[in-house]
C-alpha cells in the first residue's frame, strides 16, 4: 500500500490526507451516531424499558432524525452572550475531539494513522484543548448555572488529568515508547495485554477516563439535576449538537485510548484486528453506560478530593513499581 | 500596617441564584432565592404560590362531599390519605359509625398509598443526586399501586374514593388476592432496593450527615412525619393518637438516630416494610362482606362548632380544621399541610451550606408543591 504519510507535501499526497482525514471523519460520525443509539437501548433494558424503537427498523434512524431536528432549529444566542466567544466555544471544544483520533491505530495496517512517535502525549495535550471550549462556553454564555458548570468542568477535568496522565507513564515504561502503535506491537510480542502487569494503573485510568469524560458518576458538568444542564444550557440546535459530538466523540476515543493501551489494541487471535478494535472498544463503551444505570453522582467537593488524595498517590505508587520492576529486571 | 491594601485585596461578590420555578429539581414550582458566597450559601428565602388554587377559601363554597375531590389535589402522591383526613374529620365532628369493611377498605388503600408515595420519594431522591434508574424502578412498583387503585375506584391519581361514613365503592371481585400478590411481590423487591441505593458508597457519602438537626429544632419548627421521627423521636399519630382500626395492628414506628438526609431516606424504606405489614393483617382479618357506607344523612351538616383532627399522613400530620355553623358547607376550612410546615426548616438547613448540598437537602425535606401551595 501507498504509505501517503511519509510523502513529501505535494498535490496529490495532500489529496490523500483530506480523503483519510474526511473518510476518519464519517467513520467517526457513524460511530458516535450509533454509539448514542446504543446507549438509549442500553439503558431502556437496564431500567425496564424500551428504549427508541420508532423512527426506522429497531428505531436505528432515531439518532440521525434528533441530528436533522437539531440542524434545523432556530440558532439562538442569548442578548447579553459575548458573541465571538459563544460561536467559537463549541468549535474549540469539538476540534481536538476529532483530531486525537488521529493517532489511534484502528488496525493491523494502521491505515489512516498517523504514526506519530510521541502518540500518547499528543493525545493528552490535544484533549486538555476541550477544557478551554468547555469554559469559554460557561463564560461566554452569560448565566450563573452555565458559568459553575463550567468552572467546575475545568476544575475536575484538570484535576483529573494528572492522575490519568500518570496511569499512562507505567504503559509507557513497559513498553518504551510513547508511539501508541509499538505499544500494541509491545503487547503482542509479549503476548501479555497490559491489563494484568498494569492493573493498578488500568483502574486509575478507568477511572479517571470516566472523569475525564464527565460521565456518571463524575458528570457533575452537567449535573441535570443541579446544574440544569451545565455549561451547554444556553446553547441551541447545532451549536448544542456539537458539544453532544464532542462528548461522544471523547467516549470513542477514550475507548480506543484504553484498548490500544490495555487490551492490546488490534492484537488477537484468529479475528481480523479491527474486529478486535471494536470489540474492544464496545468493551470500554459498554461499562460506561452500565456505571451510567447504576450510580448516582458525587458531590463536587468529594470529587477533587478523591482526585488527589486517592487516585493521584495510587498513580505514584503504580509508576513507582512499574519503574523498579522494570530496573531489576 | 499590613502588606496588603484594603483595596488590593481580592474583591468578592456575593452571587444570587435563583433556583426555580422551572428547576428539574425543585419538585414542581418550588422557587429558591439562593444567596451564595463562593460555595457557601449565605442565605434561601423560598418563594411558594405558584400553584395556589385557594383551596380553603373554594371549600367554603362547597358541600362537604363535593370537597373531597379538591382534597385529590394537595397532596398529589397521596390522594387517599388526604381523603380520609377530611372525611375522618367530619365523621369525628358528626359522630358517625363506619361499617367494619369500609374501615379495613380504608387502611389498606391508605397504606398502600403509603407504600406508592414513599417509593417515589426514593425515586425522585435518588433522582436528585443524579441516579436515573431507581426512579424507574419504582414507578415500575408504583405502576401496580396504580393499577389496583384504579380497578377499585377508576382513576390513576385523583381518586375521590372515600365518603363521609365509608368508602365509595366496595373492591371488585379478586381485587383483596391482587393486593396479598403485591405485597408478597414488594417484598422480595426490598432486598434489591437496599443492595442498589443504601449499599452505595457514593450515595452514603453524599447523605450520611448531611441536613442535620435535633429534635428541638424539629419540634420547635413543628415538623411532623419522617422529618421529626429521623431525629429519633417516635411521633406517629398512628400509635399516639390512635384513628380509624390502626389500634388493631401490630406494627413498629422506625425512628432514625442523626437526623440526617441518610435516615429519612432509610426511614421511607423501613417505613415501606411496616405498611406492607399492616396491610398483610388487614387482609387477614377484613371481613368478606358487609356494607361499606354507613347510614349517613342525606344532607350532610356539620354541627356548629370548631372540629379538628389529624392523621399520619404520608409526609406528616395532615389535619383538617372545621369552623361549622351547622349548614351544609363549612365557615371555614383550614389544612394543616404537613409539607407546608416542613418546608419552613429549609432556609435554616441552607445556610451555611455549600451549594452542592441544596438539592441533597431539599430533596429530602420531601415537600409536593401541590399540598404546600394548596
Amino acid at each position: 500500500m501507498w504509505d501517503w504519510r511519509s510523502q513529501p507535501l505535494t498535490v496529490p499526497s495532500v489529496i490523500a490526507m483530506l480523503i483519510g482525514a474526511v473518510v476518519i471523519l464519517l467513520l467517526a460520525l457513524g460511530v458516535v451516531t450509533y454509539t448514542i443509539y446504543v446507549q438509549r437501548r442500553i439503558l431502556g433494558w437496564m431500567q425496564l424499558r424500551i428504549g427508541p424503537n420508532r423512527v426506522g427498523p429497531l428505531g436505528l434512524f432515531q439518532t440521525i432524525a434528533d441530528v436533522l431536528k437539531l440542524l434545523i432549529k432556530e440558532d439562538v444566542v442569548p442578548a447579553k452572550a459575548d458573541r465571538a466567544l459563544f460561536m467559537l466555544a463549541p468549535i474549540i471544544a469539538f476540534v481536538p475531539s476529532f483530531t486525537v483520533m488521529a493517532v489511534i491505530p484502528f488496525s493491523a495496517h494502521n491505515v489512516f494513522t498517523a504514526n506519530l512517535g510521541i502518540g500518547v502525549l499528543f493525545y493528552l495535550a490535544l484533549s486538555a484543548i476541550t477544557i478551554h471550549g468547555v469554559m469559554l462556553a460557561g463564560w461566554a454564555s452569560n448565566n450563573k448555572y452555565a458559568l459553575i458548570g463550567g468552572m467546575r468542568s475545568a476544575a475536575q477535568m484538570l484535576s483529573y488529568e494528572i492522575p490519568l496522565g500518570l496511569s499512562l507513564v507505567g504503559v509507557v515504561l513497559m513498553a518504551g515508547s510513547l508511539n501508541l502503535n509499538d505499544i500494541v506491537l509491545a503487547q503482542q510480542h509479549a503476548g501479555l495485554w497490559n491489563v494484568i502487569p498494569q492493573i493498578l494503573g488500568f483502574i486509575v485510568f478507568l477511572i479517571a477516563s470516566t472523569a475525564e469524560l464527565n460521565r456518571t458518576p463524575f458528570d457533575l458538568p452537567e449535573a441535570e439535576s443541579e446544574l440544569v444542564a451545565g455549561y451547554h444550557v444556553e446553547y441551541t440546535g447545532f451549536r448544542f449538537a456539537f458539544f453532544m459530538l464532542t462528548e461522544y466523540m471523547y467516549l470513542f476515543a477514550m475507548a480506543g485510548l484504553c484498548a490500544t493501551l490495555f487490551l492490546g489494541g488490534w492484537s488477537g487471535p484468529l479475528l481480523p484486528g479491527w474486529l478486535w478494535f471494536a470489540i474492544k472498544v464496545f468493551l470500554y463503551i459498554f461499562f460506561q453506560f452500565w456505571l451510567q444505570a447504576t450510580l448516582p453522582r458525587f458531590r463536587v467537593d468529594q470529587l477533587m478530593t478523591f482526585s488527589w488524595k486517592v487516585l493521584l498517590p495510587l498513580a505514584l505508587v503504580n509508576l513507582v513499581l512499574t519503574g523498579v520492576v522494570k530496573a531489576i529486571w | 500596617m499590613s502588606l496588603i491594601d484594603e483595596k488590593d485585596q481580592v474583591r468578592t461578590e456575593e452571587m444570587l441564584l435563583n433556583l426555580g420555578p422551572q428547576h428539574p429539581s425543585t419538585h414542581g414550582v418550588l422557587r429558591l432565592l439562593v444567596k451564595i458566597n463562593g460555595e457557601t450559601i449565605t442565605d434561601v428565602e423560598p418563594v411558594i404560590g405558584y400553584l395556589h388554587r385557594g383551596t380553603e377559601k373554594l371549600a367554603e363554597d362547597l358541600q362537604y362531599t363535593q370537597i373531597i375531590p379538591y382534597t385529590d389535589r394537595l397532596d398529589y402522591l397521596a390522594a387517599m390519605l388526604n381523603n380520609y383526613a377530611l372525611c375522618h374529620t367530619i365523621e369525628q365532628a358528626m359522630d358517625l359509625e363506619v361499617p367494619e369493611r369500609a374501615e379495613y377498605l380504608r387502611v389498606i388503600v391508605m397504606e398502600m398509598q403509603r407504600v406508592a408515595s414513599h417509593l417515589m420519594f426514593i425515586g425522585a431522591y435518588l433522582l436528585d443526586l443524579g441516579a436515573m434508574s431507581p426512579f424507574l424502578y419504582v414507578f415500575a412498583d408504583r405502576e401496580q399501586i396504580v393499577q389496583l387503585f384504579n380497578e377499585i375506584c377508576g382513576a390513576r391519581l385523583t381518586y375521590n374514593y372515600m365518603r363521609v361514613g365509608g368508602v365509595k365503592w366496595d373492591a371488585p371481585p379478586g381485587w383483596l388476592e391482587k393486593v396479598a400478590d403485591f405485597v408478597q411481590y414488594l417484598k422480595q423487591k426490598f432486598h434489591m432496593y437496599d443492595e442498589l441505593i443504601t449499599g452505595n458508597e457514593i450515595f452514603l457519602a453524599r447523605t450520611r450527615g448531611i441536613g442535620r438537626f435535633d429534635t428541638e429544632t424539629a419540634l420547635a419548627y413543628g415538623l411532623s412525619g419522617i422529618n421529626l421521627r429521623s431525629t429519633g423521636y417516635p411521633w406517629d399519630l398512628r400509635r399516639k393518637k390512635p384513628y380509624s382500626i390502626y389500634d388493631r395492628f401490630d406494627f413498629d414506628i422506625p425512628v432514625g438516630q442523626n437526623g440526617d438526609c441518610f435516615d429519612r431516606y432509610y426511614l421511607h424504606l423501613l417505613e415501606i416494610k411496616e405498611s406492607l405489614r399492616i396491610v398483610e393483617q388487614a387482609l387477614k382479618s377484613i371481613p368478606s362482606s358487609g356494607p361499606v357506607l354507613g347510614k349517613v344523612p342525606k344532607m350532610i351538616r356539620v354541627p356548629a362548632g370548631e372540629y379538628y383532627s389529624g392523621i399520619e399522613g404520608a409526609r406528616g400530620e395532615l389535619g383538617f380544621y372545621i369552623v361549622s355553623e351547622g349548614k351544609d358547607k363549612p365557615y371555614r376550612l383550614k389544612i394543616r399541610k404537613p409539607s407546608f410546615i416542613n418546608l419552613q426548616l429549609l432556609p435554616e438547613l441552607l445556610r451555611g451550606q455549600s451549594i452542592a448540598n441544596v438539592i441533597a437537602i431539599l430533596g429530602a425535606v420531601d415537600i409536593v408543591l401541590g399540598e404546600v401551595d394548596a
